[in-house]
This record gives structure tokens, C-alpha cells and sequence, in this order.
């Protein structure tokens, strides 16, 4: 979905949001209350630049609007590859933004994450993944890598991941696969703005990922090991 | 002089931590192994790659997790994810008075990617959580496979991280970076352009690690001692300093034309190194001296 319509859909017509570049904001009123939003568009590649440029948001909100719910919009192709990036210390930036998000939550912020088109590997662990908790609309696409790209580095046939992707949603791409797994809380669909009423009332503020997957079928190791960790003698 | 890159990783342990204090749990006996590889067919390992537990560090409780660099290249699966997870729960209940992350990992398995990418994201919330109820995390990284992908996000939300000069730590691989943007962009044959980009002394100039130390293991444990006690927590100041940090580095080669010149050198040289040039020639202790804040 473009940002354009999905935030139409949330906020109205007016809803205030900015776009520079491949940069989402705003500050939005919903249900009479404001909210900030954060993201990204055309698939950004996030780099140090557009770590940094969302960070400052996160830490402008703590700062000038304590309590403020903070929306993260993500559509990413994943993180940057060049070697500037990397120069400049690009999982420095990463880190430094999800630590102002996790140090948002702290600070009684309700953080929510919305995949609304795709989201990859590294341009989404610090943002969806750190939110309290992520959810996805149903056409978006969610993935490390998919299944060719995966069999060429995994040097395992392609029919054979593609068949166990079937019964297992940790082999092949998909929302849905994020959702049994317990990464994403749940699709929006249908009527956005009772979802984000929804999202705003009742996440939780734990991290409930590993149970979920677990209650879920999705992940079922996860919870258990952590569980074993914290009994062992 | 025992060389911490060519240890493996309950080498380390032994070796780092005081003699014999190293309790494991979940140990490679319980076998409690990934299940997506033993679907696949693919080689599997009794401690999914990473020995967590309890030790002693010159005296003090610490709790300690080691990646095996030398399986899967430390990549985090399912459950090598939850046994991270697991440890810093349990270090924030029973409040040791460090945890040790001997970080070797490309990042997230791509064998369970999908797992692995939800795993690496709770290891960031655990960790987060371990940090800012005032118990530091020391990050270790010289192990040959280096310290990629969300480990290295993971590493930076440490309070403290030591490096060998051998140690890299970044995002990305070169290789991923040449695969997607051709040789020019990133030659990851070119060994010295490797580790000016990734390598222990380029992030010990740009204070991404915290100490620079030799490829030793007795120089590991002395620099996770001299760290044990820095706990470092996350408050607005300290967040503001680190953007102003960082957004002044984005901009340092703004006006610079870096054509045909080493863009390393010329970070290093706009943070104010003298002789950025030499820097790669120049000995760990050399190296260390040069940091200017």
C-alpha cells in the first residue's frame, strides 16, 4: 500500500505527514490525542543517514512530548550496502536507534511498529523489532532473503526448501510466517483505525515474541530454551 | 601469548575466565539442538554454536555466553538465539555483576533466517533490558569470522566492547557488499581494505570499541577486568551525545573529495589522527596511543 493512502486510511485527509526523500513524518491527531509517526518509503535502503534521521525524531518526542505513542511506518529493502556505510559505522547507527526507541518504550511511550510494504533483515530490527510490538498489513512482504537466494547460500536444493517451507514458516518469506512465528502481533485488516486503537489500548509493553510463536506452532523452541536457561542448575 | 583468534570458543572460556569457574548450562550433553537443521539435513551441533553459563572473572560472578565462530560462523538460529535470550534473563534476575558476550558471528543464520532475524531482535531487547538495570555487558570480539550483521548491532548496545586489531566489526560483509554493488564499490580480496573499513584499529580511532587489544587472550581478560565494573546506562544525555557523535561523523567527509583516495585515512584524519596513513603499519600499542578523545 503507499504510505500516501495507508495514513489517508489512519488520520484522514489532513493528516499532516511529510515526505523528503525516502523519509516519513509527522505528527498526526488520532482519536483527539497526538501521535508521532516515523518512516520510511520506496523501499529505502536505511543507512547511517536515515538511522540517524529517525533517531532524532524518537529523541525529540522523549524529550519535547513525554507519554507521546510513536508509530513506526517500515517499508525497507534492508540495510545499506556500501562501504561508506560501513565506514561511518552503520550497525553503530542502527544500534543508537534502536536504543532511543527501547529507551522510548522505558520512558512509558507506547511504541508501535506497522509493516506496511516490506521489510528485511537489517532495515527492520531496529525498528518493527524493537517497537513493543510490530504488526503487518496482509499484502505486505516480510523476509531475510527468499528461497533462490537462500538455496544458492545455504547450497540446498530449492525444491527442498520450497516443500518444507510448507510445514515450516522459519524456511520461506511471508507475514503470515512472521505472525505464526511469533514476530509479528498480528495483520491489520479491514477497518486500520480500529486496529490502531486496538494496537494503542492493548500491546504489551514485555516482549512476548518467543511465547507467542510458541502458543502459535510457529517457533517452537524459542520460549522453551529460554525457559531451560533460566531453571538450569 | 595464546591467540584468541585461533581458539575456539570454549577455548576462550577456559582460558579467560579464572581457572575452572566456568559452569555451564544447557551443555552440549542435553543436546538441545536446532530443529530446522536436522529438517534440512544439514550438520548439526550439540550447543547450536554457543556455550552459555556462569564463571568467575578475577573473583566476581559473571554470566558468559561464547559464540562458536568455527560452526555455522556463529550464525544465530532459533535456539542459539534463545539460549543468548535465556542468559541475559537470568541475568537480570540473579544480578552478577557483569555478563560477557564472546561475540563470533556473521549474524543471523540463513539456514532458519527468519527465526534467526525475531532471535537477533529479543538477544537487542534482552540485552537492553540486562543494560538499564545498571549490570554491564562487556562485548568480546577477535574471532576469525568477526562480528557481522545483527551481532554487530547487538555489540553496540553493549556498554563496553573490547577488539583485537584482527577483530572486525560492522554490518555487512564485504563479500555481501561486492555482490550487490560490484568490486569497485567493495573488493573483498583486499585484506588491508578489510580491516580499514571493519577492523579492530578503525573502530578503536572512531571509539566504536571501547579497547584495543592484542590478538591474546591474556590481554582479553585483563581488559573485560579493567570493564567489569562500567555500567553505562542509556539516558537522554548520553543518547543526544551519541547523535551528535554520530551526525558529526556522517557529515566529516562531506567536503572532502575522496576519488582515488582511502576514505579511512581521511575519517581518521578529519577525528583529528595525525599521520592517519601510517596507521595500518603501526603496532596495537602504537595505535592506541593515537586516540585523541
Amino acid at each position: 500500500m503507499q504510505w500516501n493512502s495507508l495514513v489517508t486510511q489512519l488520520f484522514g485527509p489532513y493528516h499532516g505527514m511529510r515526505e523528503d526523500g525516502d523519509f516519513l513524518q509527522g505528527e498526526v491527531i488520532f482519536d483527539g490525542e497526538p501521535v508521532a509517526v516515523i518512516g520510511t518509503t520506496n523501499h529505502a535502503p536505511i543507512g547511517v543517514r536515515l538511522a540517524l534521521a529517525q533517531a532524532r525524531v524518537v529523541l525529540d518526542t522523549i524529550t519535547q512530548h513525554p507519554g507521546r505513542p510513536i508509530l513506526l511506518l517500515i517499508d525497507t529493502q534492508g540495510q545499506q550496502l556500501r562501504r561508506r556505510d560501513e565506514l561511518l559505522g552503520i550497525n553503530r547507527a542502527m544500534a543508537h536507534l534502536g536504543a532511543s526507541i527501547d529507551l522510548a518504550r522505558r520512558r512509558g511511550h507506547r511504541v508501535i511498529g506497522l509493516v506496511y510494504d516490506q521489510a528485511l533483515s537489517g532495515g527492520f530490527i531496529t525498528s518493527g523489532l524493537i517497537a513493543d510490538a510490530c504488526y503487518a498489513l496482509p499484502d505486505a512482504e516480510i523476509r531475510v532473503m527468499r528461497i533462490p537466494a537462500m538455496a544458492r547460500v545455504t547450497k540446498l536444493p530449492e525444491e527442498k526448501l520450497t516443500a518444507l517451507s510448507q510445514s515450516n514458516p522459519v524456511f520461506a518469506p511471508g507475514v503470515q510466517n512472521y505472525v505464526a512465528m511469533g514476530g509479528v502481533r498480528a495483520l491489520w485488516r479491514g477497518d486500520l483505525q480500529a486496529c490502531l486503537r486496538d494496537a494503542l489500548a492493548h500491546t504489551p509493553t514485555e516482549d512476548r515474541r518467543a511465547r507467542d510463536g510458541a502458543e502459535r506452532g510457529g517457533r517452537r523452541m524459542a520460549a522453551a530454551v529460554v525457559q531451560r536457561v533460566l531453571d538450569a542448575a | 601469548m595464546i591467540s584468541y583468534a585461533e581458539c575456539s570458543a570454549r577455548e576462550r572460556l577456559a582460558l579467560l575466565l579464572d581457572a575452572g569457574s566456568f559452569h555451564e548450562w544447557l551443555p552440549p550433553s542435553e543436546r538441545v539442538m536446532s530443529p530446522h537443521l536436522a529438517q534440512l539435513g544439514v550438520p548439526s551441533a550439540f550447543d547450536d554454536g554457543v556455550a552459555v553459563g556462569r564463571a568467575t572473572l578475577d573473583g566476581r560472578s559473571v554470566f558468559v555466553a561464547a559464540q562458536e565462530g568455527a560452526f555455522m560462523g556463529g550464525g544465530v538460529g532459533e535456539v542459539h538465539g534463545a539460549k543468548l535470550v535465556g542468559l541475559m534473563q537470568r541475568a537480570l534476575r540473579d544480578r552478577p555483576a557483569a555478563v560477557l558476550l564472546l561475540a563470533e558471528s556473521g549474524g543471523v543464520r540463513l539456514h532458519e533466517a527468519n527465526a534467526g532475524l525475531i532471535a537477533v531482535s529479543e538477544v537487542m531487547r534482552a540485552l537492553l533490558d540486562v543494560r538499564a538495570a545498571g549490570i554491564p555487558v562487556l562485548v568480546l570480539i577477535g574471532g576469525a569470522n568477526g562480528c557481522f550483521g545483527g551481532m554487530g548491532i547487538v555489540a553496540r548496545c553493549a556498554d563496553h566492547i573490547v577488539m583485537s586489531d584482527v577483530g572486525r566489526l560492522a554490518m555487512s560483509g564485504p563479500e555481501v557488499i561486492e555482490a550487490s554493488h560490484g568490486v569497485d564499490e567493495f573488493d573483498s580480496r583486499d585484506r588491508a581494505l578489510v580491516w580499514r573499513t571493519t577492523g579492530g584499529k578503525h573502530r578503536w580511532l572512531t571509539g566504536d570499541c571501547d579497547a584495543l587489544v592484542e590478538d591474546d587472550v591474556a590481554a582479553f581478560r585483563a581488559a573485560a577486568i579493567a570493564a567489569i565494573g562500567e555500567s553505562k546506562p542509556f539516558t537522554p544525555a548520553a543518547l543526544e551525545q551519541e547523535h551528535a557523535l554520530l551526525t558529526k561523523r556522517l557529515h566529516a567527509l562531506d567536503t572532502t573529495d575522496t576519488t582515488d583516495r582511502d576514505e579511512a585515512a581521511l575519517l581518521w584524519s578529519a577525528l583529528g589522527i595525525a599521520d592517519a596513513r601510517q596507521v595500518p603499519e603501526l603496532s596495537v600499542e602504537a595505535v592506541r596511543a593515537l586516540r585523541t578523545a
